[in-house]
């Protein structure tokens, strides 16, 4: 018998009521799944980012953003019935008390908080601590069990100030002002933080963009997010002898910088804005020639910070770097155990730049 | 430290040439002396103090943070004075003293004990931010490698100031860090330093390569002929001191202590080759590239790899200037003065006597020796001019060897060329314990033009059979024929053997792989 962070009793381990199963987190006396990775029944959605949101679930819950992405990327197959909760409201599904918490992470992003018997679960999805733009700061809720992800769970991975970031940007465009500044930075969350940080640190010259990041961008403007003026980055101008768009910001994703698509620019500085960037071989490994160390995933100091905050006696590790992250929590008197989930890391920084390139291997 | 971990950064990431010299540039408008002097001395590797081991940041590191912590950091990141910077725990009261500056950092550590240089570091480490603090690690430990060279700072200065580099160049040796009567004479403060009775660097003559039609309009009359010798373009100036310039003007005197030694007490600037030299035979270049790896080398380096200089040319003799003299006369005071002083360490080259271009085109050919790598044609009446003027000397290399390989990998390019796969892997065939397989034996980035490119790329995209980050693997299915200038053996190369020089010759797309060249080939060219 053991008290709870609720103040009830309970007999039962955590880990008899929410389990892996084959299609991810399974929250058993509520029927559903937590961002599976497979089509099921009932499904609570934390976030946007397709490794966490897959299309055709049956019935899904999630805040109000979170669905609108789901659908502006999967159209009419984005899921069955849909259900929106606003941030701190409560819902009952079986046997269990749900609750959906800002998780800072993207627009839209929730901590699923779930409870049962008197105990109490997070399920934090992903995350970080520090101020976004785009979106309300995370929220800590005391809790039994912290469901934690470890994206960063080393401690090398503390993220400088944003500020810090784009100021280096800015000084960039202002040495190199013929050259195009294209930063590679993921569609969903990661585009739009470093347009609303331009906005911010004073920028409010046009910000071009990759077609792939329109609809989002728009979604989030229909959101209240306010981005400036965008322009999409390619059939604006004709072909000019440097390169198109020479001075300006571009935003693509990570991958079109590798491809004939930006061979369109002027005499391109590659940025690229990731956590993965405050580790040196990494970025040479993303061909940066600005890395740009602006993530959404919570750092090594926030990961630690957040399981003091929480207070959580028992810490389960979703993906990432668990190993460290679980001794770290051990070493603060926690139980830590690894959830090993499948299928994450597909989207979004999570999807880590291989630590063993193929270049060493040549030759 | 902070605008100077900012310059280190950015420079360590730029890939283009005028990328990095604006990125110099700002910074020496923007910095007060003495940091910016500092800053230079640190990138052209002319500051000295008592360096760090990185056993020393390890047990500085070790004494702060959870053992296990750190070797998995350490084991993910891979370069120890980056993960000591990024996982330096955060003081507990920031901000209670300034930042130390460049300048500081520099002077403390001229003046400090070795042993009181961890107690220095962790004061500053403190105090710094992760790049800072990178920056503070490489700049101790020695180790900056942001691929800025001597000349490359020297030109930015120029750029920056409008004075020629040679201008630069010529007064360097009279300049000691932090350079601070330098910049006061390129801001128009000051009368240009005097670099009088020291050793000086002083811009060299190039040559340009032969066009073989080009013989035809030469009269052999006018022109002496020497081998090329395969070693490394080096100027020896003895003064009061004696300093072993590169072609680029670095300094690698202490990298070959015996030439400089044997140069005491001698006047002049003298223009030459430097070999490893094995009682008169030349060594391979593999032997000089022994040497040149180290900056300071080891008694049995010293014994196994011995150095020496084969004069062609003098710039200046026992206090006279012979830059504007013709070359007969200037390689006459070399040969009177060579027969009197008698130095260590050095021969002349010798002139090859030849009476037609043909028969100089038939020596040319069958000089198969080690440290022969063509010929080198100059003009008797030829003043010694900076820079690389066109018509008085040429270079006349042997034909370059070439083998018919396959592409295997083809990795992204850096810069302009970052959406194209333009560094490309190739192999040759050998038999393999399943069949026959292919090994790589090089890699090459040039030899083909803009379209080529394109194809190529086009190419590549279109046969991956495998991703690896920046790397795509391909189907053997495009020939290259591959030009070099030697085979050596490798313990780096899976295939036992690397090139020199390698660049694509001509892209075969006629030819099917299977009928490229196999390793046994290449064996015999070693």
């Amino acid at each position: 018998m053991k008290t709870s962070v609720t103040g009830g009793k309970s007999g039962s381990l955590p880990e008899s009521w929410l389990k892996v199963s084959a299609a991810g987190l399974w929250c058993e006396p509520g029927g559903f799944h937590i961002d599976p990775h497979r089509p099921v029944d009932k499904a609570v959605l934390t976030h946007g980012h397709s490794d966490h949101a897959r299309a055709g679930h049956r019935r899904v819950l999630a805040t109000a953003p979170t669905l609108a992405i789901l659908k502006s990327r999967y159209g009419d197959a984005a899921a069955g019935q849909v259900q929106a909760l606003a941030y701190g409201e409560e819902v009952r599904i079986g046997e269990v008390g749900v609750r959906l918490v800002p998780a800072g992470h993207v627009l839209g992003s929730a901590q699923a908080v779930l409870e049962y018997r008197g105990q109490r679960i997070v399920v934090s999805g992903d995350f970080k601590r520090r101020a976004d733009p785009t979106c309300p700061p995370f929220e800590p809720v005391a809790c039994d069990v912290f469901v934690t992800e470890a994206t960063f769970g080393l401690p090398v991975f503390r993220h400088p100030h944003d500020a810090e970031e784009i100021g280096r940007l800015l000084h960039s465009l202002a040495l190199f002002p013929e050259r195009t500044h294209l930063i590679g930075a993921y569609t969903l969350g990661k585009a739009q933080r470093v347009i609303a940080l331009l906005r911010r640190a004073g920028f409010e010259r046009p910000i071009y963009i990759h077609g792939a990041m329109e609809k989002l961008c728009r979604l989030y403007q229909d959101f209240g997010v306010d981005l400036g003026e965008l322009r999409p980055a390619t059939g604006a101008q004709g072909n000019r002898s440097g390169g198109e768009l020479p001075g300006e910001i571009v935003l693509a994703p990570p991958s079109a910088i590798a491809e004939r698509w930006s061979r369109r620019f002027a005499e391109p500085v590659t940025a690229v804005a990731s956590g993965w960037m405050r580790v040196r071989a990494r970025a040479r490994q993303a061909h940066a020639e600005l890395p740009l160390v602006i993530s959404d995933h919570a750092d090594w100091d926030e990961l630690l910070q957040t399981m003091v905050d929480v207070a959580a006696p028992e810490v389960w590790v979703t993906h990432g770097n668990e190993e460290a992250l679980m001794y770290a929590a051990t070493r603060q008197g926690r139980r830590a155990r690894a959830l090993a989930l499948i299928g994450r890391g597909e989207e979004d920084e999570t999807a880590a730049v291989p630590a063993q390139s193929g270049e060493a291997t040549l030759l | 430290m902070t605008p100077f971990a900012h310059l280190l950064d950015a420079l360590a990431y730029m890939s283009s040439r005028n990328g990095k010299l604006r990125l110099i540039a700002d910074y020496v408008a923007h910095t007060p002396d003495p940091a910016r002097g500092y800053a230079l001395a640190a990138l052209t590797g002319e500051l000295s103090f008592a360096a760090a081991k990185p056993a020393a940041i390890r047990a500085m590191i070790e004494e702060r943070v959870d053992p296990i912590l750190f070797r998995w950091s350490y084991d993910y990141v891979g370069d120890l004075a980056e993960t000591a910077a990024l996982i330096w725990p955060v003081a507990d009261s920031p901000g209670s003293n300034r930042p130390p500056s460049l300048d500081w950092v520099v002077e403390q550590l001229a003046e400090a004990e070795r042993g009181r240089v961890p107690t220095l570091l962790a004061g500053w480490l403190d105090q710094l931010d992760a790049t800072a603090r990178w920056a503070l690690l490489k700049l101790v430990t020695g180790a900056l490698r942001v691929g800025v060279s001597a000349r490359l700072a020297k030109t930015a200065l120029a750029q920056w100031s409008g004075v020629e580099i040679s201008e630069i160049e010529e007064i360097w040796p009279a300049l000691r860090p932090p350079y601070v009567e330098l910049f006061a004479w390129l801001e128009g403060r000051a009368e240009r330093p005097s670099a009088e009775g020291l050793a000086v660097f002083r811009p060299l003559m190039l040559s340009q390569s032969l066009e073989e039609s080009e013989l035809e309009k030469l009269d052999a009359a006018d022109y002496l002929a020497e081998w090329k010798w395969d070693g490394i373009r080096v100027q020896l100036a003895a003064a009061r001191e004696v300093c072993l310039f590169s072609r680029n003007g670095d300094s690698i005197g202490p990298a070959f202590p015996e030439i400089t030694n044997a140069a005491e007490g001698l006047l002049g600037v003298l223009d030459g080759e430097l070999l490893v030299l094995r009682e008169g035979e030349v060594a391979s270049f593999n032997d000089l590239q022994q040497r040149l790896n180290r900056k300071t080398p080891s008694t049995r380096m010293l014994d196994d790899y011995p150095a020496h200089i084969r004069l062609y040319d003098a710039l200046e003799l026992d206090g006279e200037d012979l830059r504007q003299r013709p070359l007969v006369e200037r390689r006459a005071a070399l040969e009177t003065w060579f027969r009197e002083k008698r130095p260590r360490r050095m021969d002349l080259s010798p002139l090859i006597p030849f009476a037609s271009w043909a028969e100089l085109a038939e020596l040319r050919a069958n000089a198969r020796a080690e440290g022969i790598e063509g010929l080198m044609l100059k003009r008797r009446d030829s003043l010694y001019v900076a820079g690389r003027p066109k018509g008085p000397w040429f270079k006349w290399k042997r034909d370059a060897l070439t083998l018919d390989t396959v592409l295997m990998y083809a990795q992204r390019g850096h810069g302009k060329r970052s959406s194209f796969y333009s560094d490309y892997t190739f192999g040759v065939w050998r038999t393999g314990e399943n069949g026959e397989e292919l090994v790589p034996v090089g890699k090459a980035y040039s030899g083909f033009t803009d379209e080529e490119l394109k194809r190529l790329d086009k190419w590549v995209r279109d046969n991956t059979i495998e991703r690896f980050g920046p790397v795509r693997a391909v189907r053997p299915g495009l020939v290259l024929e591959v030009a070099f200038d030697a085979v050596q053996p490798s313990t780096r190369h899976k295939s036992g053997v690397s090139m020199r020089f390698p660049r694509v010759h001509r892209i075969r797309w006629d030819k099917p792989a299977a009928e490229a060249d196999r390793l046994e080939t290449v064996q015999k060219l070693l």
